[in-house]
């Protein structure tokens, strides 16, 4: 026996629905690929985004104004909290604002070491990047294998700082405390080592024809819109534009160091993806040259009223007791002014604005993030995009929600 | 290593971190020839500030974006501050520029009074400025005329008042609620 199914009518209404109909759909804010807290308003065409409104603000703490209650020594906690893959650069940031309004000099041993532990936290922040970023396109091995390298980047700023994630290494006028024993060995260990993790990724992802199809020709910004809309680092050189801070505005002896500007001319998210690869090796070579210079000396500048005092000569001399309690109790009063202070961090031109009044505590300061301002030109890069292909840009500008609603 | 390889390592830890400013005798030249430009040019901490009134700033960023020598075709930062409520002229707004070619930095204030806290924007000049503005509207309170599509960018929509204002309390003023 047969059913005759010609008489049947469909459970649902058929609507003839015009094919060019305009959808608007609401991406994130807890979508994974989003990297935090992120929310997109994509208007959608099929599957072609015609609009991309970024909406952010989930995250928002109000450090800037945290500041203002806090002294001066106390905001490099602060800074941590910024963007979280890369703390140590925020310090170093933070720590060069009050530095160059207090008129400080920094012992050259404490200079190299926070040199090689920017460039260290640099390969962790771009590790973390390369394995998101595979990951949002469906590589999900590369991932472990980022984090395993990650991991050992994480114990050797432990050994350093005593923290994982929010080290306040950099203190103003120096450094927490010299490295321990045996780091540098292991330092040494992990530059060795680490060429042969980033081939490892190389034979991930670069030769992977999935990988290429996703990447190249995707998401692409011109040289000119790259520098119209504020782009730096890593995002800015994948456009074709050879601008490091390290290299143009260097700081912290970075002029004396060898090392190469990784340029790549497509602008796409491939580029981009080249650039920061090639980052790694250089970062890597930065660290071995550090660690050749490094010499036994002060690790801390020579200004008693700024620089907390040694725990024995507080034991026997009177004035570093005093010191030590009028700097923790009281604080040190910055002369008054402004400065801008600009760092190349993992993801681009970080800034840090300080007004003093000449008190102890900052009158304002501002953080000029660079995710906040790669975020502000994911429109250029998403529209007219395909909708999948919007987790690959957004990876390729490599944000931090903490960073950009600060 | 060698001694003199070491003592120019040495030499570089040491300097002081600054950047490049763009020369004064241009600096000067600017402000002698477009005297409605530039009211006060302050220089400290090797940065170099200029004041510039309200209503020239637009043109001052469109000159400076493209003439030679200067060339500034970033803008890095825009940012606001408050001086406080007794203070007047009471607000700052910032602008840290950028030359992508000559590598140097300058800094344009614009003091604004507490009662007209308006500024052109300089959305048209570069486009960066779209999100540095929305941010210092959205927790300074400074309106940028002009600007095409000035809303709050950090904090909620409904959100009353200006956080980073010096009488905004860091507590706020009630809690607020999400849902």
């Amino acid at each position: 026996m047969s059913i005759s199914t010609r008489n049947l009518t469909p459970p649902f209404e058929v609507v003839d629905r015009p094919l060019d109909t305009q959808m608007t759909i609401s991406f994130g804010p807890q979508h994974p690929s989003t990297h935090g807290v992120l929310r997109l308003e994509l208007v959608l065409d099929g599957e072609m985004v015609v609009k991309c409104v970024p909406d952010i603000g989930y995250l928002h703490t109000g450090m800037e104004k945290l500041f203002e209650y806090k002294k001066y020594q106390q905001g490099i906690v602060i800074t941590d909290r910024m963007d979280y893959l890369n703390p140590l650069g925020n310090n170093l940031g933070y720590c060069m604002a009050v530095e160059k309004l207090l008129g400080l000099e920094i012992p050259e041993r404490a200079q190299i070491i926070r040199v090689m532990m920017c460039e260290l936290q640099r390969i962790g922040s771009h590790l973390v990047w390369l394995g998101t970023h595979a990951l949002d396109l469906g590589a999900m091995t590369v991932f472990f294998y980022c984090f395993r390298q990650r991991e050992k980047i994480m114990n050797l700023i432990e050994a350093a700082s005593g923290e994982r994630m929010t080290p306040s290494y950099f203190r103003i006028g120096g450094l927490m405390m010299d490295l321990p024993a045996g780091f540098e060995r292991r330092m040494r260990s992990f530059t060795e080592d680490f060429p042969r993790a980033v081939a490892e990724f190389h034979d991930l992802l670069t030769g992977n024809r999935i990988f290429q199809r996703r990447t190249q020709g995707i998401g692409i910004i011109s040289a000119e819109d790259a520098v119209d809309w504020g782009l730096t680092g890593p995002s800015l050189r994948g456009s074709g534009v050879a601008l490091d801070i390290r290299r143009v505005n260097p700081y912290s002896g970075y002029e004396t160091y060898d090392f190469d500007v990784p340029v790549e001319q497509g602008g796409d998210v491939w580029s981009r993806y080249l650039v920061r690869m090639r980052e790694m090796d250089e970062s890597n070579k930065i660290i071995r040259q550090a660690l050749e210079r490094l010499r036994p000396g002060p690790t801390k500048a020579d200004a008693p009223k700024v620089v907390l005092p040694e725990r024995e000569a507080m034991k026997t001399h009177m004035d570093a007791l005093i010191h030590h309690f009028l700097i923790v109790a009281e604080g040190f009063n910055v002369p008054a002014g402004e400065v801008y202070q600009p760092i190349e961090g993992s993801k681009g031109e970080l800034g840090v604005y300080i007004k003093s009044d000449g008190g102890p505590k900052p009158a304002r300061v501002h953080v000029r993030g660079p995710s906040f301002v790669n975020l502000s030109a994911l429109p250029v890069m998403c529209e007219g995009e395909m909708i999948a292909d919007v987790v690959a840009v957004i990876g390729s500008i490599d944000i931090v929600l903490g960073e950009i609603d600060r | 290593m060698d001694i003199e390889r070491e003592k120019e390592i040495a030499a570089g830890a040491r300097r002081a971190a600054s950047y490049p400013v763009p020369p004064a005798d241009l600096v000067n030249a600017l402000r002698s020839e477009q005297g409605a430009w530039v009211s006060e040019v302050v220089e400290a901490f090797g940065e170099v500030t200029l004041v510039v009134p309200r209503s020239s700033i637009v043109a001052i960023c469109t000159h400076l974006k493209s003439a030679p020598g200067f060339e500034f075709d970033m803008l890095s930062d825009v940012s606001g501050v408050d001086r406080g409520p007794e203070e007047e002229p009471r607000f700052e707004v910032n602008y840290h520029l950028f030359s992508t070619k000559r590598y140097h930095r300058l800094r344009l204030k614009v003091l604004l009074n507490q009662e007209d806290v308006h500024v052109q924007s300089v959305v048209g000049v570069w486009r960066t400025a779209n999100w540095h503005e929305r941010e210092t509207f959205d927790l300074m309170g400074v309106v940028f005329d002009g600007h095409p599509d000035l809303r709050r960018i950090l904090l909620p929509d409904d959100w009353q008042g200006h956080a980073l204002r010096k009488d905004f309390p860091l507590r706020g003023y009630e809690p607020y609620s999400l849902t």
